[in-house]
Formats: structure tokens, sequence, C-alpha cells
């Protein structure tokens, strides 16, 4: 791993923004998913080795602010557009994982001008069966126990020691758990206006899913890669819908050897 | 003391499933739900609230979504046929989900239309609504709260409007002509109730000077009505008893041991109520980010109902006996005069409240058996409740002192 990364702060349009920033490199944005940045560390260690990450907190999500008016996540699509011109960032790869990964494709329909590739990693934001099909499973009805159980392939890796917490640490957690729900309530993790415009996503992408993973599971993970102008498909093995927590080095492996491959 | 009268409307021939299954909300399928016993539960708890408009008790209402413990599912009905088949008893509903209900002018409707029919009788709650209401309403938790006050303002509106249509395009409502018919019998509106667990909550509902009422917990009950108290202080004016109510289950007998069987009956209520799937307890959002940080704190002890005893312990309402339950003031029971001075010493502990709402019927407790608890509590208990001396407001001179600056 690369130098040792602590949270950053900078203002973007009156919203302040934590970050981790490693790496030198071509840029890489990556976009956590529902329950947070914690966790995604190594796997961000990883990527610095061959690129300049940028991992914010979404706003809401970990300590950056939540400004009072935003609740849909056209809004965090647009932040993320203007955070990468914020960071003036061109040629950049855009990756995002769970709802940062239908963040991410939502950036790219709006504006694909700062972009090079786009990495989805077991995201959500589309719709492809009928309305009596759920296929994205309902996290909010289970218990915490089940949701492990849901969203690791080794539920032991979920692990987490919230007696040990700060409040601080503790509060985040709460706020990740609230503004999943927020962006993501109604519809169901997904926006149906999305799948009539993701052609406009004219940069090659990787859809890369965790083999195990039981929240989007591997077929809704090749729906997304075929509603793609430019995809490829992959899987990570020994891993469920968080690939970054659960196999860090290869699942940054495969987004290095595809953007060597691909956008080099 | 006005004195009004509450039951869920259980489908207690279904709990069997709801305690193998671990709830009793949400996800129980409904092959469970017999029609044509439901038709008779409706029938005998019409009959029971007819009763109330002939003994001279008032009328509540409530209602829940996918359970069994409260088959009235759409509060505005059964006040619909009550407005028709009773002539004294006010009507109140407590309430509408207003944060759960994606149409707020349609509320408003719903509610003009009751108050008219019963020329006038309708109290109007407008509740937040248990967490396992969310699920199916499936209405987005978080900011629940936002929506909930959006959606009070424009059913007063609405309801308050003569030279209407108006328009409200905000966050969360969307209209252009709004413009009720009917408008409601009373006016500018009927009397406005709003449930509440906490003081901050009593406070937010003493600056709109509505009907603030607690329910089922005498430790939650003293602490909301000061932070009622002291807000409308802070505002000038000292909160007088009828802005306070409380809800407390009621078995009254010829003997102590009569009123006490009735109450265990009753309590199938509170023993049952509780019994929510995990995941439906607490949605996202729901409560604050400073109580969910401290429910984590506090461990997997955290999840499931507890109720505080006027003596500090900590009882589990899904087994707590009626001893346990008058210790923390959630029932009343015994002879009438044991009831009377339950509910006069409750009544001093929290500094006074002007509306009790007594649910005589609960569980399985028999068509019969909640006549004769209404009847007993109507003819022995409710006319003592008028000789209670209203305790002194501490905040009385405080109030004194706001309207004074102001």
């Amino acid at each position: 791993m690369s130098e040792p990364m602590e949270l950053k702060q900078r203002v973007i349009r009156d919203v302040t923004v934590a970050f981790l920033e490693a790496g030198r490199g071509r840029p890489l944005v990556y976009l956590h998913g529902g329950f947070g940045l914690t966790g995604h560390e190594a796997f961000i260690g990883h990527l610095a080795e061959r690129f300049r990450v940028i991992a914010p907190d979404l706003p809401g999500f970990g300590a950056t602010e939540l400004p009072r008016s935003w609740n849909v996540v056209d809004d965090l699509a647009c932040f993320g557009l203007d955070l990468l011109a914020e960071f003036g960032l061109d040629d950049a790869l855009l990756a995002g994982s769970c709802l940062g990964g239908w963040v991410a494709a939502e950036m790219a329909v709006r504006s694909t001008g700062r972009l090079r590739g786009l990495v989805l990693i077991d995201a959500t934001g589309l719709k492809f069966g009928d309305h009596l099909t759920r296929e994205i499973t309902d996290i909010h009805a289970m218990g915490e126990g089940e949701q492990v159980e849901t969203l690791y392939a080794d539920p032991s890796r979920a692990r987490r020691d919230t007696a040990a917490m700060s409040d601080q640490e503790l509060a985040a957690l709460v706020r990740n758990r609230e503004s999943f729900a927020l962006f993501g309530w109604k519809p169901y993790m997904h926006n149906p206006v999305l799948r009539r415009w993701v052609h406009r996503i004219d940069v090659p992408a990787l859809v890369l899913w965790g083999e195990q993973d039981r929240m989007v599971t591997t077929d809704y993970g090749r729906n997304w890669a075929a509603a793609l102008p430019d995809a490829t498909f992959e899987l990570v093995r020994d891993a469920g819908h968080y690939p970054a927590v659960e196999q860090p080095g290869a699942s940054a492996n495969r987004i290095i050897s595809w953007s060597e491959e691909t956008v080099s | 003391m006005r004195v009004w009268h509450f039951s869920e409307m259980a489908y207690p021939q279904a709990w069997d499933i709801g305690h193998r299954m671990g709830t009793f909300r949400v996800t129980v399928p409904n092959s469970h739900y017999d029609p044509v016993i439901g038709a008779d539960i409706y029938e005998r708890h019409f009959a029971e609230y007819e009763l109330c408009d002939e003994l001279g008790i008032d009328i509540m209402l409530n209602e829940h979504h996918s359970t069994l413990t409260c088959t009235n599912a759409a509060v505005p009905l059964a006040g619909a046929v009550l407005a028709r088949t009773t002539s004294r008893s006010r009507l109140l509903l407590l309430g509408s989900p207003i944060a759960n209900r994606p149409d707020p002018v349609r509320v408003a409707e719903e509610m003009a239309m009751i108050d008219v029919i019963s020329r006038g009788r309708l109290e109007m709650g407008l509740v937040k609504g248990a967490p396992y209401e969310v699920a199916p309403a499936n209405m987005n938790p978080a900011r629940l709260m936002d929506r909930f006050w959006e959606a009070h303002d424009l059913i007063l509106k609405a309801m308050s409007t003569q030279d209407g249509p108006f328009n409200w395009e905000s966050e969360n409502y969307h209209y252009r002509q709004v413009n009720i018919w009917p408008r409601p019998w009373q006016q500018p509106h009927p009397p406005v109730w709003i449930t509440a667990l906490s003081p901050r909550s009593g406070r937010a509902i003493a600056e709109r000077r509505h009907v603030a009422a607690a329910l089922l917990s005498g430790g939650i009950a003293g602490a909301m009505f000061d932070g009622y108290r002291e807000r409308a202080a802070e505002l000038g004016w000292a909160a007088p008893p009828d802005r306070f109510a409380y809800c407390g289950l009621v078995g009254v007998g010829h003997t102590e041991e009569e009123g006490r069987r009735r109450a265990d009956e009753v309590a199938g209520y509170v023993r049952t109520s509780p019994i929510v799937a995990e995941p439906f307890t607490n949605p996202p959002g729901y409560n604050p980010i400073a109580a969910n940080v401290a429910l984590l704190k506090m461990g997997p002890t955290a999840f499931g109902a507890r109720v505080q005893t006027v003596d500090g312990r900590t009882i589990d309402p899904t087994r707590a006996t009626v001893q346990e339950f008058i210790d923390a003031r959630t029932v009343f029971a015994g002879t009438p005069d044991q009831v009377f001075e339950q509910i006069r010493t409750f009544h001093r502990e929290v500094g006074g409240f002007g509306h009790l709402l007594i649910m005589a019927q609960g569980g399985t407790l028999s068509h019969d058996e909640t006549c004769a608890n209404l009847r007993l509590f109507a003819e022995e208990v409710m006319p003592r409740l008028d000789t209670l001396e209203v305790p002194e407001n501490r905040w009385g001179e405080h109030a004194e002192r706001s309207a004074a600056a102001q």
C-alpha cells in the first residue's frame, strides 16, 4: 500500500465534504455504497498503487454534510459532477459500489465530459423485471443478522463492535442508514427514468460483481452490463454485495487490469 | 374531565399465529383472517361505541395496518359509520397517520365530511404513526416529521380557507386547486389532537395549542406534558388541563377480582401490540440520530418494548401482570373506588389532564363484559372525575412573565 490515508475536508459549493485521497496517476473517484465508506479503506489503498484515488463521503453519509433540501439521487449525481469539476479532474475513472454505482451511472448519463471510464460494482439503480418481481432485496425488511447474511459471502467479515465505537462513529452509522433510506426508499434503490438514458454513457464500463451477492444477484449485474453500450462483466469470487470489502486486493486488481486493457 | 372509550377492534382469533411467527404486524398473511368473524368483530365494536353514546362517554378511534391487533384499517370509515349511528358523543379520530397518507387534501375532505355528518362532533387527530406503519404505507421514514408538519399545515389551511381555490406547491405536496367541499361544520376547523412520546414533541404541539395525548405509559406522559407546559409558558400562556389527554386500560368490577380479571383480558392488547419483527420496529430516519445512537450504545437489549413503572422498574409489556401495569399507570383496575383512586393519584403525578381515554375493551374481553365494564365506569367512576382537583401549573408564573414581556 502507498501512503496512509486521512480523512480530508473540502468545501464544494457550500457543502463541506469529507474525503479520502491517496496515490498518484490517473484520477479515480470512488463512490461508496449505502452503508458508507468504512471498511473500504484497504480497497482504496490497493487502487492507490496505480491511481490518484479520491473517495468522498457522499452528502448525508459519514462526515459529509447533507443540505436540508436534498432528497433525491439527482442531488447526489449533480454533486458528483461538481466534485469532478472542483478537483479539476479530467480523463478520470469513476467507480461506485451499490448506491455509489447508481450515483456514478446517474452522473455519467448527465455528462461523461471528464470521464475516461466507468466501474460499477454491484450497483443498484435500474429495474429490469416486471412489477411483481423484486430484483433488489428489501434490506430494510431484515434484521441486522439477516442483512449481514444477505450482503456478505462470509458474514464474519462484517463484524463490527458498536460498543467500541465513538459517538461520532455511531452517529455516522446512523446517518448512513438514514440517508440510504432518504435517497433509495421509493422507488426502491432505482430510478425508472435512468434506464431510458443509459445509452448516453459513451465511455467503456466495467461491471464487477460479487459472485455471492444476494442483495442484487449476478443476473441483475449481467443485465446492467447488457444495458450499457460498451461494458465488460466480471465476477469476483468469494465476495457478496461488497467485493471491495471482502476481496479488496482482487477487486482492485480487476479494475487495474481492465483499465490497462481498455482505457490506457 | 371528558372520558373517551377506545378499542383497537382486535382479531384475537389469529393471535396464535402471531405468537408462532414472532410478529403481530406487517408479515402475517391475511389467509388467517376470516371475513365472517371480521364482520362480527366490527358489529360488536360499533354496538359498544353506540352504548357509549347512551352512557355519555365520548368515542375514540384509531387505525393500524396489516395487523392482528387492530382491524380498524381506515379511521375515517369507522368515524363515518359512527357519525350516523350516534348523536351525542364527540368523535375523536386519533388519528389519521398523515405522514403516511400521500394526499393530505383527501384527509381534509374525509375529516370535513365526518364533521358535517355528525353536526360538529369531530375531534381531528393527526398522528405520526408507529414505526411499523411505515412498511405497509411504504412512505419514506427519512424526514417523516417534515412531511407530518407540512401535511398538518396543508390540512388546516384546506379546512379553514373559504375563498379558495389556493395553490400549494412545496417539497412534499403539489396542488394547484385546493378548495374542499364540504368545509367543516366547526370553524375555523375541528379541534386538533396529536399523540406524542417525548418532551420535544410536547413542545412542538404547544406551539400550535393543540391537544397532546400520551398513550399507555405514565412515565412518558408526565415528561411530555411538562415539555408542553414549559413551551406554552415561554410563549406566554398557561396550558390548561384540556390541552392534555391520557389513554389507559380500564378494568372495573363490582369486586377487585372482577375488575382485575377484566383488565387482564383488556391487557391482551398491550401484551401483543409490541410483538413486531425487528426490522419494522425502527425504520431508518424514523427516530432522531441521537436516539438511535443511544440505542446502539445499549446494544442488543435495546430491542423490544419496555415500560417504566413509577418507582423506576422496567417491565416487559408482553408478559407483565395487571399489578405491574397498574404500577406503570398503563392500567387502572379494581373496584370503582380503587380505579378512581388510581386515576386521582396519576392525575396529580402528571400535573392534571382534561381527557381520559379509556380502553375498556382490548384483547379477548367479550362484548357482554365490555358493556358491563363501560356501564360500571360510567355510573361509578366517571361522575367522580369532575371532582378532581387540578394541580397547580408549575409554569403559571413563567407564563405570566412571558405574557407581560410580550
